[in-house]
């Protein structure tokens, strides 16, 4: 089947593309490959490079960014904005829910054993409430297209969703490339998104500083692949970028070491995995937390975002759960669906699965970034027999899911445009209310036909534009 | 409000920036002594290595100093952590940790210089292309000077900044008096002779001072006067009066800032007023040698101070 193109209907060009498309009518070819090498330059001059892990010389690399937008109508967005709102407030509820009273289990609508035996689940969490009640501050969800009105979510990535950078830099870079298409196209703004996520992030203070609280952003440090995301975040949002050795706990509160002794935080936006944040209650040897946070944080005087444990949320066991879920919260049938999914662990649809192996991608339960996943039909003989092997050793770590046809997207190649495949990561922020900027990070496979748009597996990125209409 | 490793940070990016320069002056003042001849040409390398303070670690690495192996080793060798090429890493890994206390400016042209170097240093630079890679990280490291004298806020992150840059200067001025102290030396009897003016041009190459020493001093060389250009004279950049003026004013800014004195303004304003009282037949008379490398010691020991003060680590 032919997938659903997003600037291409036919002969026709789709309504959201046609200003564009008049424009890039009238461009010079070389003009463009010009363009699209000075974009590589900005990038590259910016730093804005991330690490690929396990590749030795190119430490640094940078993600392709092409030069074509990838274009939503405000219509299609609103209905888009709609369904992840409802999305995340199902998700934080049912954190609440899962840390506390476990409604959803003694109810019956998903199985205890998901919950117990899985290790995203942080049995530490148990009982506390996190100031301003939110689990979940900053998620991404991640969503395919596949025809005029199919969206589905592909993964809510609740813990700490990375690539709001990208977004942001995208656009910088589009507007600085071609600033005449942003005078005659009307394109909704995403560069408030720093200041959004600063008022999101005091909006959930502890209680006793939320007049005027002092957030920071806790790194891993400059090795991480997403360094250069958390320093730009702190850089906007005008706060501290800290690591682990700069903090310690001090009169109660989590405190950062600054040239005058050591000042406490309120707010931490940590990027660090929940394993590492404290080692007197998580990883012994973790030098990239803080020891004692976890007490801190029982006692209500920091807010950790996003709050330790989210995991459970969207781990991929769970997601198959989630029409369940956002209907058991919310009281209404999901508006975003969910992937068709096979969970490995029930043995019918294991078997499905090891004889249906090259038409689905199999993914581990737990893995992110397109490591650990199999894509059926693109795996040869082989690998398809190696993945089964594993698959059969541990049914509960896999799930598989129907390989979609995602809708595609033009991109500039030597030979002009050409279709590519898509995905979609919004970002949208939880606290007093729930922010959305009107856009995200489009990640696009470069390869003709291939589906994997991970950045680690060749993939690049596009400005996504949300139209004002 | 600044981390205590953040100033950390900022002060190294500076030291390094600043040690990146000098390597590539000491490597064109001893190629220019080489080519004029007169001196051994083993000599001149071992004397360009002691004054970078890495004859210990070359040692390990070569047998034979020489044009070819000293310059690879000080512009190339990553086991040389005051290598250009290390130097350079350094340097763009402490800019990238503090990289939010950073104008864009000056990041970007950190971060270019960088990969610039990265890539015209990847392999040894032959004898003929040496003078253009020289004048490349001269050119590098002033780009990046420019960006940060021109759009930096004069606030601690700059004061930390300038603390690193001329720390390392009078570090390293000091340690190239010191190795050629002996040429200084009044009443030594080959004075005058072509193997002097040699040493002598050297020593004012290495930290770009032979076009200014003409300016205010005479035509000839004098070793006294040498030595009073770069120890004693305030409006001489690298000499070490300019530096611990520059040091003792950006300490008395963070003083006033912090409210606050530590004990690295004592020691600093100490040797700027030992240096502005003093009189170069004085420091002849003390001993040369001596008046460096107690000098040295106590340039190691503010830079401690400073780290301790303002809780780098």
């Amino acid at each position: 089947m032919k997938p659903f193109d997003e600037m291409q209907a036919g002969r026709k060009v789709r309504q959201p593309y046609q200003d564009y498309d008049r424009w890039f009518g009238e461009q010079d070819g070389d003009y463009l490959t010009a363009k699209s090498r000075d974009a590589e330059q900005v990038f590259r001059r910016t730093g804005i490079t991330f690490a690929v892990y396990g590749e030795q010389e190119a430490a640094e690399r940078l993600i392709p960014f092409d030069i074509v937008p990838r274009i939503i109508s405000g219509t299609e967005w609103r209905r888009l904005a709609q369904g992840i709102e409802q999305r995340v407030v199902a998700l934080n509820a049912f954190l609440d829910d899962i840390y506390h009273r476990q409604e959803i289990i003694r109810a019956g609508r998903i199985p205890k054993s998901l919950i117990a035996h899985n290790d995203a689940f942080l049995p530490e969490m148990l009982g506390i409430k996190p100031p301003g009640g939110v689990y979940t501050h900053i998620i991404g969800v991640d969503i395919v297209r596949t025809g005029e009105n199919e969206f589905f979510v592909l993964e809510d990535n609740a813990r700490t969703p990375s690539g709001v950078s990208y977004m942001l830099e995208n656009r910088e870079t589009m507007m600085q490339l071609f600033p005449e298409l942003f005078r005659d196209i009307r394109v909704r703004p995403v560069e408030n998104y720093p200041q959004l996520l600063r008022q999101s992030l005091a909006a959930v203070a502890p209680e006793a500083a939320r007049e005027n609280p002092t957030v920071a952003v806790l790194t891993p440090g400059i090795y991480n692949s997403a360094y250069f995301e958390h320093s730009f975040l702190a850089d906007s949002m005008g706060c501290e970028l800290v690591e682990g050795s700069d903090l310690r706990i001090e009169n109660g509160k989590v405190a950062m070491r600054t040239t005058e002794g050591y000042k406490p935080i309120d707010v931490l936006y940590r990027r660090v995995d929940d394993g590492y944040l404290d080692p007197l209650t998580f990883e012994p040897d973790s030098a990239l937390g803080v020891a004692g946070i976890m007490d801190v944080y029982r006692a209500g005087n920091i807010t950790i975002a996003n709050a330790p444990g989210t995991g459970i949320a969207d781990d991929k066991a769970i997601y198959s759960y989630m029409p369940e879920i956002v209907e058991f919260y919310t009281g209404r049938k999901a508006i975003l669906q969910n992937v068709p999914t096979w969970r490995c662990s029930d043995e019918d649809s294991l078997k499905y699965v090891l004889e249906h192996m090259s038409e689905l991608v199999v993914k581990e339960v737990h893995g992110s970034g397109g490591y650990g996943m199999l894509v059926g039909p693109a795996a040869k003989k082989a690998e398809r027999e190696a993945f089964a092997a594993k698959l059969k050793a541990r049914p509960a770590n896999y799930i598989a899911q129907p390989t979609l046809a995602l809708s595609t997207c033009p991109i500039l190649t030597e030979k002009g445009l050409a279709p590519r495949h898509v995905d979609l990561r919004p970002f949208v922020l939880v606290s007093d209310q729930v922010r959305i900027v009107p856009g995200g990070l489009t990640r696009v496979a470069l390869k003709q036909g291939s589906l994997v748009v991970n950045s680690s597996q060749g993939g690049g990125t596009k400005d996504t534009w949300v139209l004002e209409d | 409000m600044l981390l205590g490793r953040t100033a950390n940070g900022l002060y190294w990016m500076h030291r390094y920036l600043e040690r990146t320069e000098n390597t590539a002056r000491l490597i064109d003042a001893g190629l220019r002594v080489a080519l004029t001849g007169g001196s051994e040409p083993g000599d001149v390398w071992s004397s360009v290595l002691q004054s970078a303070g890495i004859d210990e670690a070359f040692a390990q690495a070569h047998e034979e100093a020489n044009a070819r192996t000293v310059t690879d080793f000080m512009l190339r060798d990553t086991r040389n952590p005051s290598s250009v090429l290390s130097a350079m890493e350094t340097a763009r890994n402490n800019g990238r940790m503090v990289r939010t206390a950073l104008t864009r400016e000056v990041w970007e042209s950190l971060n270019e210089a960088w990969m610039n170097l990265c890539k015209s240093l990847v392999r040894p630079v032959p004898d003929n292309r040496m003078p253009v890679a020289l004048e490349q990280i001269k050119r590098e490291i002033a780009h990046i000077r420019g960006a940060f004298e021109g759009t930096m806020l004069r606030d601690e992150r700059f004061d930390f900044s300038r603390l690193g840059t001329y720390v390392e200067r009078a570090d390293n001025t000091a340690r190239i008096l010191d190795v050629k102290y002996y040429v200084l030396l009044p009443g030594a009897t080959w004075v005058g002779s072509a193997l002097d003016t040699h040493q002598w041009e050297s020593i004012l190459r290495s930290v770009s001072a032979h076009r200014a020493y003409r300016w205010i001093y005479d035509v000839q060389y004098k070793p006294t006067n040498i030595a009073d250009f770069l120890i004693l004279n305030r409006r001489m950049p690298r000499s070490l009066a300019f530096c611990y003026t520059n040091i003792a004013e950006n300490l008395a800014y963070l003083a006033n800032d912090y409210g606050i004195r530590h004990e690295c303004h004592e020691t600093a304003n100490a040797m700027l007023a030992q240096l502005n009282a003093a009189r170069i037949t004085d420091i002849f008379d003390q001993g040369l040698h001596e008046f460096l490398t107690g000098f040295v010691r106590e340039n190691n020991k503010l830079g401690a101070e400073i780290a301790e003060s303002y809780r780098f680590y």
